[in-house]
Order: C-alpha cells, then sequence, then structure tokens
C-alpha cells in the first residue's frame, strides 16, 4: 500500500494516538509547575522567569514540543534504515564523551555546548530501542540460538558499559529493563522468574544477615528453606511430576523432623552441615529420577535449584568483599537494616517527611516546607516527586502513579496493535524504559528501592532527559500513526 | 509475519507487572500519608524554629514603694553547634574579649554539657554586658551558627535582704523534667522568695516563629507573624518587709550570728526578717555567680543558711508565756497560785537552777523575773494530774496540742522556701526513749523552760510573740504583702486561733509589761512606747548561750512584734534586749540620728571574730545605686577588697 505524499499530514492528525500526546502534556506541564513549587524561593520571580529553573524547564519543554513535531513528520522508513547508523553514532558519542566530559560531581557524562549541557546517554535510549527493533525485524530473526542472543545482547550491554565509564551507573542500569522486551519477543519466562528470584534471594539474604539460627545467619537458612519450597514447587507444578514432588516432600519434611528432634535432645545442629547435604541428597535423587520422568524438565530444575544455593552464597561473598563500605549502607539503610537519617539515609529520610507530611490532601501549591525550605537534596531533579506529595497529598500522588500506569499500559496497547514487529519491539522498548524509571524513581522517593539517580521521565528538571523521553515517545507515536501503511506482509 | 498469539499473552505479565508496581506503591503512600502522622510534626520540626521572647522578671518592691529589685538587659551568645562553620576564632575571641584558652573551655564545657546536642541551641556564653553585645552585633553575620538572645539581670537598690530575695539561676534538668515551661539555658528563682514566687516572677514567655531551611537559614517570619505570641511580663511584688527595717537589723546584726524577725501583728506581715551573716544579694548574678555562690556555700557561718527561719534553737525562756496560758487554760494555775523558788525548782534530787529573787510567787513576777522553778513547778503538776488526764502521756498530749495551736511544732507556712518546723516533742517520742509509763513530769521538767528537746525557729518565737499581742490569734506569716495584679494570696491572710482563751492572754501580757518595767528587760523600757518583753538565754550544746528576746510594742495597740536571737551571745540581756528595742524604736520612731548612733555601737559589739568586710562588687554604677548603704554587708570570703 502506498500513501501519497499531500495527504500524509491529514493522515497523521487522525491516525496518531492522542490519547498518548494528552498524558504527554499533561505530564509536561505539570512537571514544569513542580519545579516551579520545588525550587520556589520567597523573594523570586514569576514561573515563566528564565533565570528560574521552571522557566527553563518551560523553554527546555517548547523545545521538546518542537522537536515531537518534527519526529512526528519524518517518515518511519528513515528510522528503519537508519536505526543502525543512528546507533552506531550514539555509541561512539558515549564513548568520546568519556574522554571530553568535565568532571561534573565524580561523573563524566555532560557534553558542553556553551551554555546548554546534554547527556547523550538520554538519547541513547531511543538509538537502542530503534536497533533492537531493527533487529528483531530483520527478515528470518527470531530469538533461538546462542548467535542472536549474543546480538540482541550486545545491543542492550554495549551502552551499559559505556555509560558505566562515564561513572553514571544508575542510567546504565535503566538498559537491564530491556529484558522485558526479549521476555515479550520469546525469551523463556524463566529467566525472567529466574531475575525475580535472584532479587528475592538478594534482599533475603542480606535482610537477615544480622540474626543467627542454626549457627549460621538467618536470611541463609530462610534461603536455604526457600530453595528447598521451589524444588518441590518446581516439580508439582512445572515438571507435573507428583511422584517426585511427594518423595523430596516427604524427604525434606523428614530431615526437618531430625534436625528437630537433635536439637531438642540438646545436640547442635549446623545450618550448613543440614541443608547443603540434605539439598544435594535430593538434587541426587532428582537425577536418578529424571530417568523415569521428564529429562528436560527436572533437569532445569536441578540446575535451578543449584544455581540459587550457588547465587545464595555469592550474594554473601560479593557484599561482604567485594562492595564499597558507601555502598553495603546505602542498600542496608533501604533494606531498613541499617537507620541513618543524617547520613546515607538523609535524602531518603526527609523525602519520606516530605510525602509523610503531605497527608491526604496536601499542603497546597507552593506551601510545602519540606521542598521550598530545600531539605530534600535533589528536589527539582531526581526527587521532584517529593513536591507532589507534600503539596498535593496522597491524591496528587496516587494521580501521578495513575498518569504514569495509564501512559504505560498505552503504550503497550500501541506495542500490541501494531503488526509489524519494528513497531512492537520499540514500543516495548519504551515501556520497559519507563516502568523501570518509574519503579525505581518512585521507589526510592519512597523508601523502597536503593537511592539511585534516575529521573522520573518528564517531571524532573532537565532538558536531556525531557527531550530524551520526548524523542522516544514522539517515535514510537509516528511509527505507530503508520501502522496501517505497514501491515503484516 | 505470523502473529505469535502465545508469545501475545506476555503483554499480561508485563502489564500485570506494572500494575502490580503501582499498587504497593499505593499502599505506601497510604502508609505514609493516610495512616502515619509522625511526618507531619517531622516536617514542621525541620521548618518552623520557634525564638523564644523572654519576658521582663517581677520587680520587687518593699512596703512603702520603694524599689528593691528591678532588671537591665543582658546578652546570652548562644549558638547551634551543627550551623556552625569554620570562622575567624582570633576575631571572636577579641570581640568578645576572651583568650583562646578560654574560647576552647567554654567550648569543651559546652559539648560536655547535659543537654548538648548539635542541633539544638546552646550556650555559650552567658552574661554578655550590653557594651559586648554592642561590638559583637556587628560582626555576627561572620559567624554563622551563633546569635544572641536578651536576657534580665537582676539589680538590687540595696545590699541587704539577700536571704528574703533570693536570686536566680539556670535551670539543670530536673527543673526541666518538673516543668514544662523551662527550656535549657532559662532562669529560675533559687532561694528566697525568687524562688517561692516563681511562677507569678518570670511572666510568661512569648514566641515568634520562622523559618528556617536546611542550612539553616532564616527566611522571614511563619505567616507574616500571626502566629507569635507576644510575652507577658512576670507580676510585680510588694513585700511586707520595709527594707530599711531590714537594713537596720542588718547593721545591728553585724559581727554576730543569728536571726532578728518581726511582725505586724494584726496582718502577719513580716516587716524584718534579717539572718546574719548575710550578703549582699548583688553577689549572686552576672558572670561571677558561680564563683561567689561557691565561696557563700563553703563558708563556715553558712550565709546561706537563713536562721531567722530554717533553724531550730532552744527557744529558752522565751517559752515561758506558752507555759503560763497552758497552765491557767488547763485550770492548773491560777493567777494567784504561788510556787516556792530556792534558787530553782528542787524536787527529788533534781535542781533546775533560778536566780535570786522573792518565793514563793506567782505567774506574773514569775514571768517579769523569769522564774524557772515556778514553770517546772506548773508542768511537773500538769504531768502528774492523773486525776484530770489519766496518765501523763496523755497529759503531755495535751500540753502538745496547745504547742501545736500555738504555732510551734509545724511549719508556720512562711512564703519561702525551706521553713523548718522546729520541735515539739508527743507522748510516742518519750515512750520511744524511756518506755511507755516509765517517765513523768519530773523526767522531762526540761520542756518547760524551753530547754531540753524543744525546738523553735526565731520565725515562731516572734510569731508567739504576735499571738500574744493579738491576745490569741496569728495570721500565717509572710513576706510578700501583694502581687501586683492578682491580689493578696489566701493563705497569706488565714487566720489562726490558739486553743487558748483570749483572757489568759491578758494576764501574760502583763507579765511581760513588768519584765520591761522592772524585770529582766528594763533596757527595753521606751518610754511612751509600752513595750511588752521576754527575755531568754537558751542553753546548748554549742558553747556559750544564746541570747534570745521577744516582745511587742505598743502594748495596747500593738504595731510590731520582735523576735532576736543571737547565737552564744550570753544573757537576754546582753544583746537580745537592746537589738529588739532598737528595732522596736526604728520601726516605731523612723529613723534619727541617735538611733544610727546607737545602731553603730550595736554593729561594733561582735560576738564572733568576724573579720572586717569587704563591699561588693560588681561595677561602678553598682555601688552608686548602694548611695543607702545602711549595713556593710558579712561576704562570702570574709576578706577586705
Amino acid at each position: 500500500m502506498e500513501v501519497r505524499n499531500e495527504d500524509e499530514n491529514t493522515n497523521l492528525l487522525g491516525s496518531v494516538d492522542w490519547f498518548t500526546i494528552i498524558l504527554y502534556l499533561i505530564m509536561v506541564v505539570a512537571g514544569a509547575v513542580s519545579i516551579y513549587a520545588a525550587t520556589y524561593d520567597y523573594d523570586k520571580a514569576s514561573m515563566f522567569d528564565l533565570s528560574e529553573y521552571s522557566g527553563k524547564q518551560f523553554m527546555w519543554a517548547a523545545m521538546a514540543f518542537l522537536i515531537g513535531f518534527s519526529l512526528l513528520l519524518i517518515d518511519r522508513r528513515i528510522y528503519e534504515a537508519y536505526a543502525y547508523p543512528i546507533y552506531g553514532f550514539m555509541i561512539l558519542l558515549l564513548i568520546i564523551t568519556i574522554f571530553v566530559a568535565p568532571d561534573i560531581k565524580g561523573s563524566r557524562s555532560w557534553l558542553v555546548f556553551g551554555p546548554v549541557s546534554l547527556q547523550p546517554a538520554e538519547f541513547t535510549k531511543a538509538a537502542t530501542a530503534l536497533a533492537l527493533a531493527k533487529l528483531f525485524s530483520t527478515y528470518g530473526f527470531t530469538l533461538n540460538g546462542w548467535r542472536n542472543y549474543a546480538i540482541a545482547i550486545a545491543i542492550i550491554v554495549l551502552p551499559i558499559l559505556c555509560i558505566i565509564l562515564e561513572k553514571e551507573t544508575g542510567s546504565a542500569l535503566v538498559y537491564t529493563a530491556l529484558i522485558f522486551v526479549l521476555y515479550r519477543e520469546g525469551m523463556s519466562g524463566f529467566v525472567l522468574f529466574a531475575a525475580l528470584m535472584a532479587v528475592v534471594y538478594f534482599v533475603v539474604v542480606l535482610k537477615f544477615a544480622a540474626a543467627t539460627f542454626m549457627g549460621i545467619p538467618l536470611g541463609m537458612v530462610i534461603a536455604f528453606i526457600l530453595v528447598m519450597t521451589l524444588i518441590v514447587g518446581m516439580l508439582l507444578v512445572y515438571c507435573r511430576s507428583w511422584i517426585l514432588g511427594r518423595n523430596v516432600l516427604l524427604g525434606y519434611l523428614a530431615a526437618g523432623a531430625l534436625a528437630g528432634g537433635l536439637t531438642l535432645a540438646g545436640v547442635h545442629v549446623n545450618g550448613y552441615a543440614f541443608f547443603l547435604p540434605v539439598i544435594f541428597l535430593s538434587l541426587l535423587y532428582l537425577l536418578w529420577g529424571m530417568l523415569h520422568d521428564d529429562l528436560r524438565k527436572v533437569l532445569i530444575t536441578v540446575c535451578f535449584a543449584a544455581s540459587s544455593v550457588l547465587f545464595m552464597f555469592m550474594v554473601d561473598i560479593a557484599f561482604n568483599k567485594v562492595l564499597e563500605p558507601h555502598q553495603q549502607k546505602r542498600i542496608m539503610v533501604t533494606l531498613g537494616i541499617a537507620d541513618d537519617p543524617r547520613g546515607a539515609g538523609y535524602n531518603v529520610n526527609q523525602s519520606k517527611i516530605a510525602i509523610g507530611s503531605g497527608g491526604i490532601m496536601g499542603k497546597g501549591f507552593l506551601n510545602g516546607t519540606q521542598t521550598k525550605l530545600k531539605y530534600v537534596p535533589e528536589q527539582h531533579t531526581d526527587f521532584i516527586y517529593c513536591t507532589i506529595g507534600e503539596e498535593k497529598g496522597f491524591v496528587g500522588s496516587v494521580a501521578v502513579l495513575l498518569l504514569y500506569l495509564a501512559l504505560i499500559l498505552r503504550i503497550i496497547t500501541l506495542a500490541e496493535r501494531n503488526h509489524s514487529t519494528f513497531a512492537r519491539v520499540y514500543a516495548y522498548c519504551v515501556a520497559s524504559y519507563l516502568i523501570f524509571h518509574l519503579t525505581i524513581n518512585i521507589g526510592m522517593v519512597i523508601g523502597l528501592c536503593p537511592v539511585i539517580g534516575i529521573p522520573l521521565p518528564f517531571f524532573s528538571y532537565g532538558g536531556s532527559s525531557l527531550w530524551g523521553f520526548t524523542i522516544l515517545l514522539f517515535i514510537l507515536l509516528r511509527i505507530d500513526a503508520d501502522r496501517h501503511s505497514y501491515g503484516s506482509w | 509475519m505470523r502473529k505469535d498469539y502465545n508469545l501475545e499473552k506476555r503483554k499480561f505479565v508485563i502489564g500485570g507487572f506494572i500494575v502490580a508496581i503501582v499498587l504497593i506503591y499505593i499502599v505506601r503512600l497510604v502508609q505514609l500519608q493516610v495512616l502515619d502522622s509522625s511526618y507531619k510534626a517531622h516536617a514542621d520540626n525541620n521548618a518552623f524554629m520557634e525564638k523564644v521572647i523572654y519576658p521582663s522578671r517581677g520587680l520587687i518592691y518593699d512596703r512603702n514603694g520603694k524599689l528593691v529589685v528591678y532588671n537591665t538587659p543582658e546578652y546570652d551568645l548562644m549558638m547551634i553547634p551543627k550551623d556552625v562553620t569554620p570562622f575567624d576564632t582570633v576575631d571572636f575571641c577579641n570581640t568578645l574579649q576572651i583568650s583562646r584558652s578560654e574560647f576552647d573551655q567554654r567550648w569543651q564545657e559546652m559539648r560536655k554539657g547535659r543537654n548538648y546536642s548539635a542541633f539544638t541551641q546552646q550556650v555559650f556564653m552567658h552574661h554578655l554586658t550590653p557594651e559586648d553585645y554592642g561590638r559583637l552585633q556587628e560582626k555576627l553575620y561572620r559567624f554563622p551558627g551563633f546569635f544572641v538572645v536578651q536576657r534580665i539581670l537582676r539589680q538590687y537598690s540595696y545590699p541587704v535582704a539577700a536571704n528574703v530575695l533570693g536570686d536566680i539561676r539556670e535551670v539543670n534538668s530536673k527543673d526541666i523534667e518538673n516543668d514544662e515551661y523551662y527550656r535549657p539555658g532559662d532562669y529560675t528563682g533559687d532561694l528566697g522568695i525568687e524562688k517561692s514566687y516563681e511562677t507569678w516572677l518570670r511572666g510568661i514567655k512569648g514566641k515568634e516563629i520562622l523559618i528556617r531551611d536546611a542550612t539553616g537559614k532564616i527566611k522571614g517570619r511563619y505567616n507574616d507573624g500571626a502566629d507569635d505570641v507576644s510575652p507577658v511580663a512576670g507580676n510585680n511584688l510588694k513585700l511586707s518587709i520595709d527594707i530599711e527595717l531590714q537594713a537596720y537589723g542588718e547593721l545591728l546584726m553585724q559581727g554576730k550570728v543569728g536571726a532578728i524577725v518581726c511582725i505586724e501583728p494584726k496582718t502577719g506581715e513580716i516587716l524584718a526578717l534579717v539572718s546574719s551573716p548575710s550578703y549582699d544579694p548583688a553577689l549572686l548574678m552576672g558572670k561571677e555567680r558561680g564563683k561567689n555562690y561557691r565561696d557563700l556555700v563553703n563558708n563556715r557561718l553558712k550565709p546561706l543558711y537563713d536562721r531567722s527561719y530554717m533553724a531550730a534553737y532552744p527557744p529558752g525562756s522565751t517559752f515561758k508565756p506558752t507555759q503560763g496560758l497552758i497552765f491557767l487554760q488547763e485550770g492548773i494555775i491560777s493567777t494567784s497560785t504561788q510556787f516556792p523558788c530556792r534558787h530553782g525548782y528542787i524536787n527529788a534530787g533534781l535542781r533546775v537552777g533560778c536566780h535570786g529573787h522573792g518565793s514563793p510567787i506567782s505567774l506574773k513576777p514569775a514571768l517579769q523575773t523569769s522564774c524557772n522553778a515556778y514553770f517546772c513547778w506548773g508542768f511537773k503538776y500538769m504531768m502528774d494530774k492523773r486525776s484530770k488526764y489519766g496518765s501523763t502521756g496523755k497529759a503531755f498530749e495535751v500540753w502538745k496540742n496547745h504547742m501545736v495551736s500555738m504555732g510551734y511544732g509545724y511549719k508556720l507556712g512562711i512564703d519561702m522556701p525551706g521553713e523548718s518546723r522546729g520541735f515539739i516533742p508527743n507522748t510516742a517520742f518519750y515512750d520511744k526513749i524511756y518506755g511507755e509509763g516509765k517517765w513523768s513530769g519530773q523526767t522531762i521538767i526540761s520542756d518547760a523552760i524551753g530547754q531540753g528537746e524543744i525546738l523553735a525557729t526565731p520565725l515562731q518565737i516572734a510569731n508567739l510573740s504576735a499571738t500574744i499581742a493579738n491576745r490569741g490569734y496569728y495570721i500565717t506569716p509572710h513576706v510578700v504583702k501583694n502581687i501586683e495584679g492578682i491580689g493578696v494570696l489566701k493563705k497569706n491572710i488565714e487566720r489562726h486561733d490558739t486553743d487558748i482563751d483570749k483572757q489568759y492572754y491578758n494576764h501574760i501580757v502583763e507579765g511581760m509589761r513588768m519584765a520591761v518595767l522592772g524585770g529582766t528587760c528594763t533596757r527595753a523600757n521606751i518610754p511612751g512606747l509600752d513595750v511588752c518583753g521576754k527575755t531568754g538565754t537558751a542553753q546548748n550544746p554549742h558553747g556559750r548561750d544564746h541570747s534570745v528576746f521577744m516582745g511587742f510594742a505598743p502594748m495596747n495597740d500593738p504595731k510590731i512584734a520582735v523576735c532576736v536571737y543571737v547565737e552564744n551571745a550570753g544573757f537576754g540581756a546582753a544583746f537580745g534586749v537592746p537589738i529588739g528595742a532598737l528595732m522596736i524604736q526604728r520601726y516605731l520612731r523612723g529613723d534619727s540620728p541617735g538611733l544610727q548612733a546607737q545602731g553603730r555601737a550595736m554593729a561594733s559589739r561582735h560576738t564572733i571574730a568576724v573579720p572586717k568586710v569587704k563591699k561588693t562588687t560588681t561595677s561602678g554604677t553598682q555601688a552608686d545605686k548602694h548611695k543607702k548603704q545602711p549595713s556593710k554587708p558579712v561576704s562570702s570570703d570574709g576578706s577586705e577588697e
């Protein structure tokens, strides 16, 4: 099907997703207003004064609208055709940045052009998404075989490495969210599950590291029990092998009873001396049991259990031996193990106070004391959500969450309504980035995630972030607008 | 490309993930914003700084409206340690005129303080003079974290009545715990009426609510000051003390240890409350307070110990009028009853000595001559009168209750802190010592003449004098006449009637008048003033007898009741009577050159070796205010300046 050039604009207005654009506009305006509130001072000028953060943000926003509109005018074929060159160019820019960027608070991620500084890492998000979309839409490409996986993962890991070298670990971590895209495109759900379990083990082992039980850290005991539950669960649900599951469960119960009896009898039972042999024996039994059952699924179960145990020990060692003390502290504060309201926990503590003091209805626009008096550091950038929480209260905070939820779900809908792989993969990339930013940024501000310095898209102050996400979103909108022209073929 | 519907279902996993995250975050927001209300307080704590505005402390006037205690401003240098950034310490020390080592020492002391916190205001230096403040204010901006709070400094117009006025000191952690009015660094009354009238004198603190940012900078007043509270000045006090009489009393007591209490009988108002040795109240204010306070505490004569109402002495013969009253009331004697006195009370191998006078003797001459034997016999007959009381124990309880009704054995309730209750034993007390039923009037015969176990404060003795002057009642003695804006406190006009009939008092008054006209206190016989009196010569285990006088005047319209108690000064006639007579004249007749000369003569008669006394010393202006200085107070260390 061919589209005539003169019809393009009319078609565009009709087929572009206005719902997304409206959500976008609401967020950008609400963001700039929040920045005005966050940086408001008694003797300061109006919201639109260009010497103020809010004024600058409105300027950034105006330019972002221009960029967005321009992107809507670019034919989607251009994006498809130039996906790799754009990606290559951006990677090159990242590498150059490492060497030419000035040191700003320890990070070398800013390119300075006179009065304007830009962060290439924010724009690489779109480039990586395009490259990934291009790869998956290559004729005959499926996520099968180590070679294809390697290419896909390389596209994701390359910017991560560059950005880590720029000392912007937070921004680098964002790309790990693309695991959702790989999952959607056929990667085994098992990997996602394993990633989830890795986070669970990590939290459990560290959170309960201080207490001891059976002579070993309580966290390890809980993790061992988790692994054993997982083995039984996988045998029953995943392998659907009732007999193996029952036998392993009975074995565990018998071993548990034995350990309990010994303890009651006054014999000290060491946790490692108990759990490791029991799990090892159960896995040996399963290897033998494989002969009678579905070989592949039981083997996966065994491998999963074994690597779980390995991972537990790795977390323990990595945390205590590899991480720097200040990183340990930051993680411990987040997990609620250590309390340090004046040190590592200062930002989060003040930000919790800001949000908590907002109550249900909030203190009202410009009436927030925590943010206005600068108790919350980075309040106009990474901690902008505080201002909303303090001045707009529970109602405003939830409204922002729901705006994001609507945007992300809308993007998933856009992804699925496109029949082309390129559009779908690109859309999922955008959704993944947003999921990661939302989860980490707001989680950090309300004290549920570690402090990782990434902005709240469309809200946080800063041209790079706003432009980066605008570009991401408007490329998607243009690609989506063309969905009827590029049907399945 | 064919759509893989199996993979399309995975959108639910990804969508479900973000829905779950948003739900978890909403739950967290409910917890933070809806359920937990403590964050609001945290935020207010952060943002609002309450600056206390101290009220002016109440002024103190004497009964004639003379200003006795007033305020001048002084300044405290405060700091919030966390807000302090490195500053030029040399400049700082020069401005405050302190040495570097003093600076370091203050810093150390502050850090070691009990209430130290880097986040709350700490007192760096007390008692900056207005001159210090003037110099500092210009440079204060160079020393972030430091600020100045205006406080008040008590000033005294007269260098007397320190024991009555008391002083103020910085609150300690106990004060803060007990009274939520106080914050670290506040002042509170420590002794005297500064302490007992603290709640009226201190006033109500005002506050200014300021907005403070994260760096500690003040960004302005909250709500344009709409929620600020102005301080309410403390109530002024009008003393019942006549400050000039007080000064004269302190002059008379120079070189002696003891007390003078003068009471207006009709009102219970204390006209003078002298304790000797005394000190200049100005010693306990300002920069030198700590050192001076230590000196006063360590002084062997205990000038901080107010002998007039804290010390319990044997009342000696001043006790005899109470015995006469009880015997008359109980029908043990009549005015014509006579007892023998052969140079003393001699009975069953016991002898209580007496001096030469006629025998036998009746009540009024017995009071006139202060006959020991008479009151011993009366006491013995009362204690042994089984027909009336059943047992000595029961008789003694009756006796004790009469004593209590006359204000002995319990605190009188003076409006000053730390009053002593004296001591009147009861039956259980003697039962414990001698065994129940194993003692009789003879055993405790010394009680009859105010010796033995009996103890009374000079205030109680003066109060007895007032009660006799009133013929049977007293008003709770007090030093504060009224509180401006509040009026007279109810407890200060409470009338207490004794359980002795009024008629009997007239006999005692006559006896006491006879003692002045031709008995033990003839030196108090001032023509035209009709003085009634009773001497006392109190034996005590600490050396020479105490010289005591109790009296009132004029006889039929009493205006002043007095008790003079001079430790280790011999006969009552030696010191007690002349001092009492001078006090009565000074009050009833006013100042005169003759009285001043007699006062100075008395001041030079010392009973203890008190070295000459330094004039105290704060500043030049302070000394000028002491123009009327009628006495030289005993200093803390006794050395001459």
